[in-house]
C-alpha cells in the first residue's frame, strides 16, 4: 500500500471518529451523572436530522445548526423532568428498559410522520467542494464537521473543568450524596446536563444529515458505536471518550485500508473486547463508587 | 363497543337488516369464503424503506381486486407482517400457513429471508410469490416447485445494465471497482456480475464487501480514488446505496458509476445533486403505457407520492394471483403452478405481456436501464432519471436477458 494513501486513511479515520464523538459525549455525560443508560440517544440524533430537513428550507442550514439541537435539547429536558428523574435512584437496568422503549416509540413516530424511505437532503451548495492538500482530499463539509466537533469538545471541556457549574457536575458524578449534604440540589444540573447531552445528539444529527441517509432507524446505526466509544473510553472520563472516538474511527478506517472492509463494523467490538480484557473500566475510566 | 351497548336491541336489528339488504356490497361476502393471503416483507431495517412501498401497493391491489368483485366472488383478506430477518421470516411464514391458513404467501425483499420462507413453502406445499429477492440462487440451486418470482433475478439486472455498459464501451479492457453488500444478495450479485465482466473482457481493479449496517463510506472512497477505476460498480442494497451516493458526491469523485441492483426510493432519498450513473429497474413510474399511468395515478392519489419499483412488484404479484385464481378456478398451489407452467400471459403494465418460465418459475418481462439526470435537468423531486426503452427490444425474446439453464440450473425436486 502506498504510504500516502495509508496516511490519508489514518487522518480520515480520526476525522470519522468525530461523528461518534458528538454522540458519545452526551451519552457519557448523562450516564455519568444520572446513571441512565440512554438507549434513546440515537433517537435524539435521528430527530435532530429530521428537524434539519424540516427547518432548513425556512431558516437555512446555518440556522438549523443552532435551532435544531436547541429544540432536541428541550425535548431532552422534558423527558428528563417527566421520565429520567424517576430512575436516578433505581437499578440501571430499569432505565435501560425505559430508554429502549423510548427509542422504539421515537423511531415509529418518525416512521408514521415521515414514512420509511430516506428523506432527501444534500450538502448546502456553499459547503460543497473539496480541499486538496498535496495528494490528500478533504471534502469541505467534513472539515466543517471536524471544526464543529472540536468546538463542542473545547466548549464542554471549559464548561466542566473551568466553571462553577462544571465543578458541581463533576462532584455529582463522584458523590451525589455528598453534594446533597452540602446543600446543593442536583436537579437543575440534571436538567442542564440533559439539555447539553441530548442537544449534542441533535447536533450530530444536523451535521450528519447531509452525508448520511436520513431514515427512522438511523439512530440504531450510530448508537452502538457510540456505546462502544463510551465503554472503551471509560465511564466518567471526558478525554477518555474523545480518545476512544478517535481510536474507533481509526480502527474502522484501517481495517478498510488493509483490505477487509467487510470487518469494519466488527472491528470496533473486537477492540472493545481487548480493551476490557486489559482495563475493565475502559482506557481512562475512573473509579465511581456507585457503579462498582 | 360502548356505543353498541347503548343501542337498543331493536335499533341494532334494524341496522343489521339494512346492511344485509345490500347497502354495502363490498362487505357482503361471507367471512367463511374469504381468501387469505399472507404478505411478508421487511418493514424495518435497511430494507424497510422498500417494504413500505410494498405494503402500500399490496393494499392498493387488494382494494382494487375486492372492489372489482374479488376472486371467484370471494373477498381477499391480506394478513401483513414485518419479516425482520431470516429466522423471524421463517417463523412468521409458518404461522401464516399453520394458524391463519393462508392460500399463499406474497412478498419479501431480502434474499436471505426469501430462502427461509421458500423452505417453509416447500415443506407445507404452500405457494410463495417472491416480489423482491434478486438472488439467482433462489431460482437455481434453491428453486422450488411452489415458488415463483415476480422480481427479476440478479442475472437479469446485470444483463440489462450490462447492455448499456457495453454500448458505452465500459467493459472490454476496462477496470471495475465494485462495492458489494455483504450478505446473500450481494454475494450472489457479485458472482453474476463477475461472470458478465470476465466474459466480456473486463477485470476488477478491486472488489470490496461492505457490511449492511455501514454508514460511512469515506475509507472506501479513498480506495476508489487511489485505484482510478474506469467504472465504479455498486452491488449494494437498500440504504447502503443512499449513503454511497451522498458521500460519492461529497468527495466529488467523477469515475462513471453503474449499479447492478437498485431501487428508486433510495435515490429519491439521496438528495438533489447526489444521483448519477446507470441503474437497472424492473419497472419505473415514467413508463408510458396506459396500465402504468393508471397505476401511478391510483397510487399517487392514495399515498401522495408516486410508486417505485418495489410497489410494482407487490401490486403485480397480487394482480397475477387474482387473475390466476379466477382462471384456474382454484386457490390450490398445485393448480396455480400448473396454470403458470402452461404459459399463462399477464398484463404487467408494460409494452408486452409477461409469463412465468416453466422450468424455474421466473417471470419473463421487460426491464429498464435508466440514466440519472443532472441536477440542472431536474423538473421535480420524483423524475430523477431519463426513461429508457424496454430491454430486451421488441424484436427479441423476453428470455434474452434471463439466466440460461447452463448459468442457473433448476430442478424441482
Amino acid at each position: 500500500m502506498q504510504s500516502v494513501l495509508f496516511l490519508q486513511h489514518v487522518l480520515n479515520g480520526l476525522l470519522a471518529g468525530t461523528y461518534y464523538l458528538l454522540i458519545a459525549l452526551g451519552l457519557s455525560l448523562i450516564f455519568s451523572l444520572g446513571g441512565i443508560v440512554n438507549l434513546a440517544h440515537g433517537a435524539f440524533y435521528a430527530i435532530g436530522a429530521y428537524l434539519t430537513v424540516v427547518l432548513s428550507p425556512t431558516i437555512g442550514f446555518g440556522g438549523s445548526i443552532v435551532v435544531s439541537p436547541a429544540l432536541v435539547g428541550l425535548l431532552g429536558v422534558i423527558i428528563e423532568r417527566t421520565l429520567f428523574r424517576r430512575f436516578y435512584k433505581a437499578d440501571p437496568s430499569l432505565s435501560l428498559i425505559l430508554t429502549f422503549g423510548l427509542a422504539m416509540v421515537a423511531e415509529q413516530v418518525l416512521r408514521m410522520i415521515f414514512g420509511a424511505p430516506p428523506l432527501s437532503f444534500s450538502i448546502p451548495s456553499e459547503l460543497r467542494g473539496q480541499l486538496f492538500v498535496g495528494g490528500f482530499i478533504y471534502p469541505y463539509y467534513r472539515v466543517l464537521v471536524l471544526l464543529v466537533a472540536a468546538a463542542c469538545v473545547g466548549g464542554l471541556w471549559f464548561l466542566l473543568q473551568r466553571t462553577a457549574f462544571g465543578r458541581v457536575v463533576r462532584a455529582g458524578v463522584q458523590s451525589p450524596d455528598m453534594v446533597g449534604a452540602l446543600g446543593i440540589s442536583l436537579e437543575p444540573y440534571m436538567m442542564a446536563v440533559a439539555f447539553l447531552g441530548v442537544g449534542l445528539a441533535g447536533l450530530a444529527g444536523v451535521m450528519l444529515a447531509p452525508i448520511f441517509s436520513i431514515h427512522p432507524a438511523m439512530g440504531n446505526e450510530i448508537i452502538t458505536a457510540a456505546f462502544v466509544v463510551v465503554v472503551i473510553g471509560g465511564l466518567g472520563s471526558f478525554w477518555g471518550v474523545v480518545v476512544a472516538a478517535m481510536i474507533v474511527g481509526l480502527v474502522k478506517g484501517l481495517v478498510v485500508a488493509f483490505g477487509y472492509p467487510q470487518f469494519s463494523e466488527a472491528a470496533m467490538y473486537l477492540l472493545m473486547l481487548l480493551v476490557l480484557l486489559v482495563r475493565p473500566r475502559g482506557l481512562f475510566g475512573e473509579r465511581i463508587q456507585r457503579f462498582e | 363497543m360502548q356505543r353498541n351497548n347503548l343501542l337498543s336491541r331493536r335499533r341494532l336489528l334494524q341496522g343489521a337488516g339494512a346492511t344485509a339488504i345490500g347497502a354495502f356490497p363490498a362487505i357482503s361476502y361471507g367471512q367463511a369464503e374469504v381468501i387469505k393471503i399472507g404478505h411478508l416483507t421487511p418493514r424495518t431495517g435497511f430494507l424497510g424503506t422498500l417494504g413500505e412501498f410494498a405494503v402500500q401497493a399490496a393494499d392498493l391491489a387488494v382494494e382494487e381486486i375486492n372492489a372489482g368483485g374479488g376472486v371467484m366472488g370471494r373477498r381477499i383478506d391480506l394478513i401483513k407482517e414485518d419479516s425482520v430477518n431470516p429466522q423471524t421470516a421463517s417463523t412468521k411464514a409458518e404461522r401464516m400457513v399453520e394458524r391463519d391458513k393462508v392460500a399463499c404467501i406474497v412478498g419479501e425483499i431480502s434474499s436471505a429471508s426469501g430462502l427461509t420462507i421458500s423452505q417453509v413453502a416447500d415443506r407445507t406445499k404452500t405457494l410463495f410469490v417472491n416480489t423482491g429477492c434478486n438472488s439467482d440462487e433462489l431460482r437455481g440451486k434453491g428453486c422450488k416447485k411452489f415458488m415463483a418470482h415476480v422480481e427479476s433475478a440478479n442475472s437479469m439486472y446485470v444483463k440489462t445494465v450490462g447492455r448499456a455498459l457495453l454500448a458505452n464501451n465500459l467493459v472490454k479492457g476496462k477496470k471495475w471497482f465494485s462495492l458489494t453488500a455483504d450478505y446473500a444478495f450481494g454475494h450472489d450479485l457479485l458472482r453474476v456480475a463477475k461472470r458478465f465482466m470476465e466474459s466480456n473482457g473486463g477485470q476488477f481493479a478491486s472488489d470490496k464487501l461492505v457490511p449492511t449496517d455501514a454508514t460511512d463510506f469515506s475509507a472506501l472512497l479513498l480506495e476508489i480514488r487511489s485505484a482510478k477505476p474506469d467504472l465504479v460498480v455498486s452491488n449494494l442494497a437498500g440504504l447502503q446505496i443512499t449513503n454511497f451516493l451522498k458521500q460519492y458526491s461529497e468527495f466529488g469523485l467523477d469515475f462513471p458509476v453503474a449499479g447492478f441492483g437498485f431501487d428508486t426510493a433510495v435515490a429519491w432519498g439521496a438528495g438533489k445533486g447526489n444521483f448519477f450513473g446507470t441503474w437497472p429497474l424492473v419497472w419505473h413510474h415514467l413508463i408510458d403505457t396506459p396500465g402504468s399511468k393508471a397505476f401511478v395515478a391510483a397510487f399517487s392519489k392514495k399515498y401522495n407520492r408516486p410508486p417505485e419499483n418495489q410497489a410494482w412488484g407487490d401490486y403485480m404479484a397480487l394482480k397475477i394471483l387474482a387473475q390466476s385464481m379466477n382462471e384456474a378456478k382454484s386457490t390450490e398451489a398445485a393448480k396455480l403452478v400448473e396454470y403458470w407452467e402452461k404459459g399463462a400471459k399477464f398484463d404487467l403494465l408494460k409494452t408486452r405481456p409477461g409469463y412465468f418460465r416453466a422450468w424455474d418459475h421466473q417471470l419473463m418481462h421487460e426491464m429498464y436501464a435508466v440514466e440519472a439526470l443532472k441536477a440542472s435537468e431536474l423538473k421535480n423531486q420524483w423524475d430523477i432519471y431519463r426513461p429508457s426503452p424496454a430491454i430486451p427490444a421488441a424484436n427479441e425474446e423476453l428470455e434474452a436477458i434471463a439466466p440460461t439453464k447452463e448459468e442457473n440450473a433448476c430442478t424441482f425436486a
